[in-house]
């Protein structure tokens, strides 16, 4: 009976506890979970350096990111959003209607997505055509217009030269981002070089969505699941498959695994930052400007994150992979930063 | 041929029968065991690296001009200098050959970019070290502990090895020198999350966990009993209770996600608690394991023999004195089995967490369960998808600690029904 009222008052002391929470005094992040392993290094250490808590960085995806930046102007709300592609325009009007009038966009750097398999096997050269002709539901044949479904069961289907193992591509599912760009990127990429699709994208743009943008369904093409460390197992286990992910995950793995390159672009650093290998895409943060001065440690933030120590050529991100921008951009972010330049649709 | 001879002659088809299924079951439970053992086994194998932290011994120079500092400096003006540059030019001074500047990347990330931090906890801790030199021991890269633990073969080619020749040239001259330990690794149980490996720790997540449960058990213990008694000895039979009833045990067999959506639009939304906090954490997975203990404290209390409240009542006590001096703690057993079962349910749960914001990377240690956290199994998913591949042998070890977690709770909730257990 006795430790019946203990429990009772101590669960009362809880809840009271809860309603003093109100006031934050830690920076609140969500967004992308491509930008999210860069955007956490930046963290820890801010943490670590300062006398700021550190801030807490939730991977929520980019769409669902925006979501939660865009729900309010109060302090429960979040205050930057990582995303890895541009905000979009409804995204940007939602914001806009919630009161979330200024938002300051920072263009981080860039991101490969590659297509790798298994160090001692086949050495892919490929071309976004390549890619496309493997992995779209339906191809074109020779005639204009006119689609079947996707017949190649190897790569020599595709194009003579290409080893001759059966197609077999480990990637992510739908829901991910690395996906939506691996389809915008390569895919679609090569599906333009049909001339008569690329005219259907001005006369019927949701079927040219759906020719270049569809991927496959009859096995060729596996969903592995989110997680790009499991893809990178099963390419060892399997040396005929090959697998798509982020660059991060081939610099980390470059001793089990090895990129293809893409229209004559090997996955690497340089190539990357200079857009000489094609399937790159840009990663940003989009911080609320009501907050900076609200929530400590805000300024200091982005000035760690934007200083040349993070994000420069030789910062400490390009150590977990991050692709850097080039100096002139480098310069034009800073300066934004510093200005607090609000974003304009 | 009497009934005798038929019983006779049938018995030796019913021993066998027996025989058959006593050896089925016995395989069942043979095959449950193995598959046990073949996952703990991996794991710990898996694990057993991350328990050992690789380490470099230098001798720093702690000139108090250098670093600008004195002994009597105070806790801000420490924490502002630049303590990299002692440890580079430590490196440096064992090292003069190194002038190139990739060579000299390399040689700095020999040691762990929690380094400087370290030191500097060191010098903040006992301000006497300044203006000597001190022979301090380093945590190191995690490609270096790879290396030393194996993980990266140095016999491979150079083409496909993380650690190119130029840098294990240097190891191995530390190693010859022996300036590299292996010791256990304490940093692993106490400090919270990190993007590094090697400075990464399980502490933080397992206090998330344990104010998380904490928050579930005040939360859902008197509840669930007190309506357990209520449905078990003063509700009267009628249609009403018989739906309640019916909706408890449909409440147990709900997904558990959908608890986390009612958590973000009523606890987050509504009441505006704050996110990723263990005290939203813990509501929400109180939701979850309400009916469970309720339905196992129920059962509980049906099973204290009847004559125990007929002999109270009798004896004069009241319906209440019967309940809370005879019936409840012969019950208590059973209801702390039952909760502990429920406890152990919400221990390995992420779903729900999700939706509230529990998935998150949280460096700092929470302090209350106001603060941001996460929990143990969200912590195992945060650390295999990482890309860096020191991580793998991290999430094995924060599964191990997930196990010892729920064996203790296991342990406890047995030791509990022991001391407390009456053999009618």
């Amino acid at each position: 009976m006795k430790n019946f009222k203990t429990l009772l008052t101590l669960s009362a002391l809880v809840t009271s506890l809860s309603s003093l929470a109100a006031g934050r005094d830690y920076i609140s992040i969500v967004g992308s979970s491509t930008v999210y392993p860069f955007a956490t290094v930046v963290a820890e250490r801010f943490g670590k350096s300062t006398n700021f808590k550190t801030p807490k960085i939730e991977s929520t995806g980019t769409g669902g990111g925006m979501k939660l930046f865009c729900k309010g102007i109060n302090v429960d709300t979040a205050d930057i959003t990582n995303a890895s592609r541009r905000i979009k325009a409804s995204e940007f009007a939602m914001c806009q209607k919630n009161g979330v009038k200024d938002i300051v966009e920072v263009l981080i750097g860039y991101d490969g997505i590659v297509v790798a398999n298994a160090i001692k096997s086949h050495t892919f050269a490929l071309t976004r055509k390549d890619l496309f002709l493997a992995l779209a539901k339906e191809v074109p044949t020779g005639k204009d217009g006119e689609l079947i479904a996707n017949p190649n069961k190897k790569w020599s289907d595709v194009r003579k030269e290409l080893p001759n193992v059966k197609i077999e591509v480990l990637g992510p599912p739908p829901t991910s981002g690395t996906r939506d760009a691996f389809v915008e990127l390569a895919m679609e990429g090569g599906c333009k070089k049909f001339d008569w699709i690329k005219a259907t994208k001005k006369s019927n743009k949701a079927k040219y969505k759906s020719i270049c943008h569809t991927v496959r369904e009859d096995g060729a093409y596996v969903e592995a699941g989110e997680n790009d460390n499991l893809i990178i197992q099963k390419l060892q286990k399997n040396p005929d498959a090959l697998g798509i992910f982020g660059f991060s995950f081939l610099d980390q793995n470059a001793d089990v695994v090895k990129g293809a390159t893409i229209d004559g672009g090997a996955p690497e650093f340089d190539t990357i930052a200079d857009g000489y290998y094609p399937v790159s895409r840009p990663l940003f943060f989009y911080v609320k400007k009501a907050h900076v001065g609200k929530i400590p440690g805000m300024s200091e933030f982005l000035k760690e994150f934007t200083s040349e120590k993070a994000m420069g050529e030789e910062g400490y991100l390009t150590d977990k992979g991050l692709i850097p921008l080039d100096a002139g951009k480098f310069k034009t972010v800073q300066d934004a930063v510093i200005n607090l330049k609000p974003l304009s649709l | 041929m009497n009934i005798t001879q038929k019983v006779q002659k049938s018995l030796k088809k019913r021993y066998l029968k027996e025989k058959i299924f006593k050896s089925m079951g016995f395989i069942s439970v043979a095959v449950a065991f193995l598959f046990l053992l073949i996952l703990i086994s991996d794991i710990t194998i898996k694990a057993l690296p991350a328990f050992v932290q690789t380490q470099i011994v230098l001798q720093v120079d702690l000139n108090e001009q250098d670093l600008g500092i004195t002994q009597q400096s105070n806790v801000d003006e420490i924490r502002q200098v630049d303590f990299r540059r002692v440890i580079r030019a430590a490196l440096k001074k064992q090292f003069p050959q190194v002038k190139k500047r990739k060579q000299k990347k390399d040689l700095y990330s020999l040691v762990s970019v929690g380094a400087e931090y370290q030191l500097r906890d060191l010098v903040l801790e006992n301000r006497e070290i300044l203006g000597t030199t001190q022979k301090v021991t380093f945590i190191a890269d995690d490609d270096v502990d790879a290396l030393i633990k194996g993980v990266i073969d140095r016999n491979d080619e150079e083409s496909g090895r993380r650690v190119k020749d130029f840098k294990l040239k240097l190891i191995e001259t530390l190693e010859k020198n022996g300036q590299i330990e292996k010791n256990f690794n304490w940093q692993f149980f106490s400090s919270g999350d990190s993007r590094e490996p090697e400075l990464a720790g399980i502490k933080g997540a397992v206090l998330g966990s344990l104010y998380t449960l904490l928050v579930t058990l005040l939360m859902t213990f008197p509840v669930a009993v007190a309506a357990a008694i209520y449905l078990e000895e003063f509700a009267p039979k009628n249609r009403m209770v018989d739906f309640i009833e019916i909706n408890i045990n449909n409440l147990a067999a709900v997904p558990s996600i959908v608890f986390g959506l009612l958590g973000l639009a009523v606890f987050i939304n509504f009441f505006e608690l704050p996110r990723s906090a263990p005290i939203v954490g813990g509501i929400v997975l109180s939701l979850m394991t309400l009916p469970t203990i309720i339905i196992a404290s129920r059962s509980a209390i049906k099973a204290v023999p009847p004559s125990l409240r007929e002999a109270a009542l009798g004896l004069g006590a009241s319906k209440m004195q019967t309940v809370f001096h005879h019936v409840f703690p012969a019950a208590l057993p059973g209801i702390l089995t039952g909760t502990i079962i429920g406890m152990a349910q919400a221990l390995g749960e992420t779903a729900p967490l999700l939706m509230i914001g529990m998935v998150a990377f949280i460096v700092d240690i929470p302090q209350s369960v106001t603060d941001p956290a996460t929990v143990l199994p969200i912590q195992v998913y945060l650390w295999a998808d990482s890309p860096e591949r020191g991580f793998l042998e991290k999430t094995s070890a924060a599964i191990l600690v997930l196990i010892a977690f729920l064996i203790t709770m296991n342990a406890i909730a047995i030791y509990l029904r022991k001391k407390f257990e009456k053999k009618w």
